[in-house]
């Protein structure tokens, strides 16, 4: 299983991280990997740090715990970093993705001496402008793709329309709107 | 052609019963099933099922009306978890004596208490000498298969039990994963239509279900239903032998990894198996000759058939996600250790409990337990056969 890609989630309920990591595990499934998505339930609430988790792979996926040294971490809420070890046993080749505005040198600071790649990615501004409304999920989804190579830009795109037409069948306005926060995301994030 | 979807554990379960499309289906929502009446509602209100959904307010009286349903000439099917479970077992004897093939999904969970929700096995431990036959399922696919197996084992004339299948909760049944769906016609075929020899809306046929039955009958009837579980195993292997001719795929009632060969093997059951088979291939790859056996069919049990494959190899480690509170080791490891004694298979054999109350089962957990079957092999000492895994000091 070396081609296999395995990511953490962190944000805090009521953000949509574990929509996220189910929307990617749909977006990977589409392309024709193996997946695995999931949540790490406990006493969730609104505003509670929550993790989710997603496993990519071409093999099928046996392993059926939670991921303790993963690829990818994706912050969805930077007031997490402080409270949480997001970093724990995140590989050095692998990378961090943060939905914040704060500089580089607090980031470092926080992150208690990672030293991996650092991304990231002001959701809020994407969410907005896109939606109008904070909803950093589809945002730092797009983000994670972009740094994580799982698919191409294109694969994203081309899949999530069908996605949330599904989704959002009941509300179809808010479609177009998710859509452009995907794009945006992908030009947004950045390696700091 | 095969359908490739990507379906939790409980949206497939819920799949499998939408293609059954059983004549009732009677359930109360408990965490983590939940979804599976949730989502098999959605189907009796868009009229892909013509099954009559009964709402009930208890699981006491979900298992009843199964057993109402079933004993009247119909399918029935339900789904839970833990205390529900609990709250249907005088139920649960009612329906295998009553010998009523009635099929659940049963979603492992720790029973109460305290109160706790995440997954062990500790719900269908409570229930394994009550005349039901019991599959347990590695993953999303596998509980769905085990379903569309599950009324051809149960319905068999030779059988006429009840069925349940279990699933690991949270682990498999909230995990999105993939999974081949098999089309609703191949479904509907395989499963067939029900034809009860006895039934109680059988007008041609006026019977009593369920009388007392006292010291002159109790006995055979006993005797008739312990009958029925070991006539059930031949009747699974012949279910499962039709099964991969639709789909390819192979079911036992055991399944062996990397056994053939293996030195040393670890024995469990459900989604831990898939994580075994993830340690085993690393160890492989460092020349470490480890097995896996997963027991798919807990009840009956395979007790000759698993000592028989477990013969060969140095030391055996079984994994119990249930403690017995017996102070001689978990359910699982008394059954492979009694059915190794009774045909003279005399290999080191320990006990691990652990996942408890969702504790979660890392790969580095399960190379422990290897690096302890290897420790055996070279010392020959087993120490403390009743061990813990993943429980902190």
């Amino acid at each position: 299983m070396d081609n296999l890609v395995e990511i953490r989630w962190h944000g805090r309920g009521g953000q949509g991280a574990k929509t996220a990591s189910l929307l990617l595990a749909d977006a990977a499934f589409n392309t024709g990997k193996y997946i695995q998505g999931f949540p790490e339930y406990g006493p969730e609430r609104m505003g509670a740090p929550i993790t989710a988790y997603n496993r990519i792979s071409d093999n099928p996926i046996t392993i059926h715990s939670n991921i303790y040294e993963p690829d990818y971490v994706v912050v969805v809420d930077d007031t997490l970093l402080e409270s949480v070890p997001v970093t724990a046993g995140l590989k050095e080749t692998g990378a961090i993705v943060i939905n914040t505005t704060k500089d580089a040198e607090y980031l470092r600071s926080v992150l208690k001496g990672y030293n991996g790649s650092i991304y990231t990615i002001d959701a809020r501004k994407v969410s907005m402008e896109t939606l109008g409304k904070y909803f950093p999920n589809t945002a730092m989804l797009a983000a994670i793709v972009k740094v994580s190579g799982v698919m191409t830009d294109e694969e994203l795109l081309s899949d999530m329309e069908g996605s949330f037409k599904h989704k959002f069948a009941k509300k179809p306005e808010v479609i177009e709107g998710n859509m452009k926060a995907l794009e945006m995301a992908l030009k947004e994030v950045k390696k700091i | 052609m095969s359908i490739r979807e990507r379906l939790s554990g409980n949206e497939a379960a819920a799949t499998a019963m939408k293609q059954i499309n059983p004549d009732v289906v009677a359930a109360f929502p408990i965490t983590p099933s939940t979804e599976i009446p949730q989502y098999f509602s959605t189907f009796v209100s868009n009229g892909t099922v013509d099954t009559e959904f009964v709402a009930v307010e208890s699981e006491h009286s979900a298992m009843s009306a199964c057993i109402g349903a079933e004993a009247a000439g119909g399918r029935a099917m339900t789904a839970t978890s833990a205390n529900g479970l609990s709250f249907m077992w005088e139920m649960i004897y009612i329906a295998s004596s009553m010998r009523l093939p009635i099929v659940m999904s049963l979603v492992n969970r720790a029973v109460s208490g305290p109160l706790n929700i995440h997954n062990d096995h500790s719900d269908a431990m409570g229930v394994r000498d009550a005349g039901w036959i019991m599959l347990f399922s590695e993953n999303n696919q596998e509980a769905y298969d085990n379903l569309v197996m599950a009324h051809r084992i149960a319905e068999h004339k030779d059988v006429l039990l009840p069925l349940m299948v279990c699933q690991d909760g949270f682990i498999t049944s909230h995990s999105i994963e993939n999974i081949e769906l098999i089309e609703d016609d191949l479904v509907k075929n395989f499963v067939g239509k029900y034809e009860p020899k006895h039934y109680l809306l059988n007008s041609k046929e006026p019977i009593s279900m369920g009388p007392l039955d006292l010291q002159a009958y109790l006995f055979e009837h006993k005797k008739q239903q312990s009958q029925a579980m070991v006539n059930a195993k031949q009747v699974i292997l012949d279910v499962a032998k039709d099964f991969e001719k639709m789909t390819g795929r192979s079911y036992g009632l055991f399944e062996e990894y990397k056994l053939e060969d293996a030195e040393i093997a670890i024995v469990c059951m459900n989604s831990t198996a898939g994580t075994t088979k993830y340690v085993v291939d690393q160890l492989r790859a460092n020349g470490i000759k480890a097995g896996l056996l997963k027991v798919r069919v807990f009840r009956p049990f395979p007790a000759e058939e698993i000592a028989k494959a477990l013969s060969h190899v140095k030391a055996v480690a079984v994994l119990d996600k249930a403690d017995s509170l017996n102070a001689c080791g978990g359910a699982l490891f008394s059954d492979v250790t009694s059915g190794m004694q009774v045909n003279k298979v005399m290999v080191p054999t320990v006990n691990y409990i652990y996942g408890i109350g969702g504790r979660d089962t890392k790969s580095t957990d399960i190379e422990s337990v290897f690096n302890d079957l290897e420790k055996i092999v070279k010392t020959g000492n087993i120490d403390n056969p009743y061990r813990y895994l993943g429980l902190r000091g």
